[in-house]
């Protein structure tokens, strides 16, 4: 039986060939734009502190959760909206 | 089976994720990909807040709250010129809740033992993948993290903006990086008591921060875009970690295609300014200076508003050459409404835009968006360096070394080689600049001297206003 492990790994592989085929022509236009969106999307380490701040007590382990959950939080709907206010600039005719 | 659709949940946000970043690369679908993104991270939320079964919510939705809260004022805040070092931060912060996840997993391990056994890594966290992984996701958070705050000082200019060796200068990038890969290797495999554990685990952090410090420190501001894009890069790469400790396949897809989509992006921007990833990591720009690009100048021709204006007016096509100086005097408005001007009088009016004009690529289309400007009068490098020629004036805004011909004529020039924009080659060219100071590379800048050159002195948004003033009277 295959391990969760190698399942990641699999996944890992595949998801990194992906990322580099979905970025490949892009406009210079939109560098910068792409690069804070995709940042936004590098927030997904807030999935991962969500499992860790599950309790109610004040163990360390839930202050440390609770932290990351703030700061992945800013990261991610920072980025986003971001992203949102350069592009909602880019039009074609006044 | 009543959990089934969960990770059916994280597939749809996965693909959500594909779709976005794909639907980013294109000008008419952008905002879409990334309303498309960010449906997908809202999902990935709710499904993880079902999956974590949490017993008590008041820790996460405090974090939910006050993150959301600080990123939106951040957001409507920043102002459109500061987006570069907003990046950074905003990228800082997620590798600094990479290498916090990874420290409280290691905490939430230590709960699940009896505090007197002495463990490794790789019995606490059941297994040696699950152990290297969390080790991995704490460097790479932590580097990302004082990497990009690094990067943030520079970007907004303060004292430590230019090149700086540090003792031991790349040697010191080296040896913390070795030493946290060592000590995540001890820590693995060598059982110690929890104390020991919490501190070599800080002891790893800071190493870890070292790391990303003396890999920033040494590079220049100019090349910052790059490592910013590099270090986004390397904060997917810490979520992916963070994946495998948790077996999460969502954080692993959506980690590893920012991994990869952020490499790709480093590469685009090296191309753009023409040096290899190599060079801007262990290079040597902002060092040594040869004494050709440091000579003063001995045919500076200045000119006032009123003769530029008078150059404009007699003018049937028009070429501005956008830099970030441009953007730091808040003259695009203005620049603009001269345009406007220029265009309602039948003159033909375009815009040159650099790959790295601003301070990261792409930077200058959205300053330009800022202020109205169509993107179709943007023309791109490429595009517009055959046309020079036909203009009759090129009017340079804030722009420097991208427009300096040295670099396609001077061998011994730090810059010999990187693209530039061949404004030397319209038939006048205006510099309006506050004065003859070098830009990023430090340099002095051949065009100044050129017989068709004439330098206009001042403030950029004085100096547009003041011409269209002339020019309407």
């Amino acid at each position: 039986m295959i391990s969760t492990f190698v399942i990641g790994l699999y996944v890992f592989v595949l998801a990194i060939f992906i990322g580099f085929e979905v970025i490949t022509k892009i406009p210079p236009t939109l560098h910068t734009p792409l690069m804070s969106g995709s940042n936004a999307i590098s927030g997904i380490t807030l999935v991962g502190a969500l499992f860790c701040a599950r309790t109610g007590e004040a163990s360390v382990a839930n202050i440390l959760g609770f932290l990351a959950i703030a700061f992945a939080t800013i990261n991610v709907v920072g980025g986003f909206m971001v992203t949102d206010r350069m592009l909602r600039m880019f039009k074609k005719k006044r | 089976m009543e959990t089934a659709w969960i990770p059916l949940g994280y597939l749809v946000a996965a693909s959500l994720f594909i779709l976005g970043l794909r639907d980013l690369g294109k000008v008419r679908t952008a905002r879409r990909g990334n309303t498309l993104a960010a449906v997908g991270m809202f999902l990935a939320i709710v499904v993880t807040l079902i999956d974590a079964a949490a017993v008590d919510y008041r820790y996460i939705l405090a974090g939910l709250l006050i993150g959301s809260a600080v990123g939106a004022v951040v957001a409507v805040r920043v102002p459109m010129t500061s987006m570069p070092e907003m990046v950074g931060l905003l990228n800082g912060f997620g590798g600094a809740a990479s290498a916090l996840v990874a420290v409280s997993i290691l905490f939430q391990e230590f709960q699940k033992h009896p505090s007197s056994n002495s463990e490794s890594l790789a019995s606490l966290f059941g297994g040696y993948q699950t152990a290297v992984t969390g080790e991995l996701t704490l460097i790479v958070g932590a580097a990302t993290f004082s990497g990009s705050y690094i990067a943030y000082l520079k970007l907004r200019g303060t004292a430590i903006e230019r090149a700086m060796r540090l003792p031991g200068g790349n040697y010191l990038t080296l040896v913390s990086l070795i030493a946290s890969l060592a000590l995540a290797g001890v820590l693995t495999v060598v059982p110690f008591t929890d104390a020991t554990t919490t501190t070599l685990f800080f002891v790893l952090m800071g190493i870890s921060f070292l790391l990303g410090v003396a890999m920033v420190m040494p590079i220049g501001g100019a090349d910052m875009p790059v490592v910013i894009a590099f270090l986004n890069s390397l904060s997917g790469i810490a979520g992916a970690m963070a994946g495998f400790v948790l077996s999460n396949y969502l954080l692993i897809i959506a980690g590893s295609l920012v991994g990869a989509s952020g490499l790709i992006l480093t590469e685009i921007m090296c191309k753009a300014m023409n040096r290899s990833t190599i060079s801007v990591f262990f290079g040597r720009f902002g060092g040594e200076v040869s004494a050709a690009a440091q000579a003063g100048y001995t045919n500076v021709k200045e000119a006032g508003p009123d003769e530029v204006a008078m150059l404009l007016e007699d003018a049937t096509g028009v070429v501005f050459v956008p830099g970030y100086g441009l953007a730091v005097a808040r003259a695009q408005h203005i620049t603009r409404e001269l345009a406007d001007f220029l265009q309602a009088r039948g003159t033909r009016v375009q815009y040159a835009i650099h790959p790295v004009a601003g301070r990261m690529p792409g930077h200058m289309n959205v300053l330009l968006a800022e202020a109205d400007v169509p993107y179709d009068q943007l023309i791109e490098m490429q595009d517009i360096n055959p046309e020079f020629k036909s203009f009759d004036v090129a009017i340079v805004l804030g722009a420097n070394d991208v427009v300096n011909p040295a670099a396609l004529n001077d061998k011994s020039s730090p810059i010999y080689g990187m693209p530039i924009l061949n404004v030397h080659e319209a038939r006048t060219v205006v510099v309006v600049k506050r004065s003859l100071s070098p830009g990023f590379a430090g340099i002095r800048n051949a065009l100044f001297d050129n017989n068709n050159t004439v330098m206009c002195f001042g403030d950029a948004k004085q100096v547009i206003a003041d011409v269209l003033k002339e020019l309407k009277a």
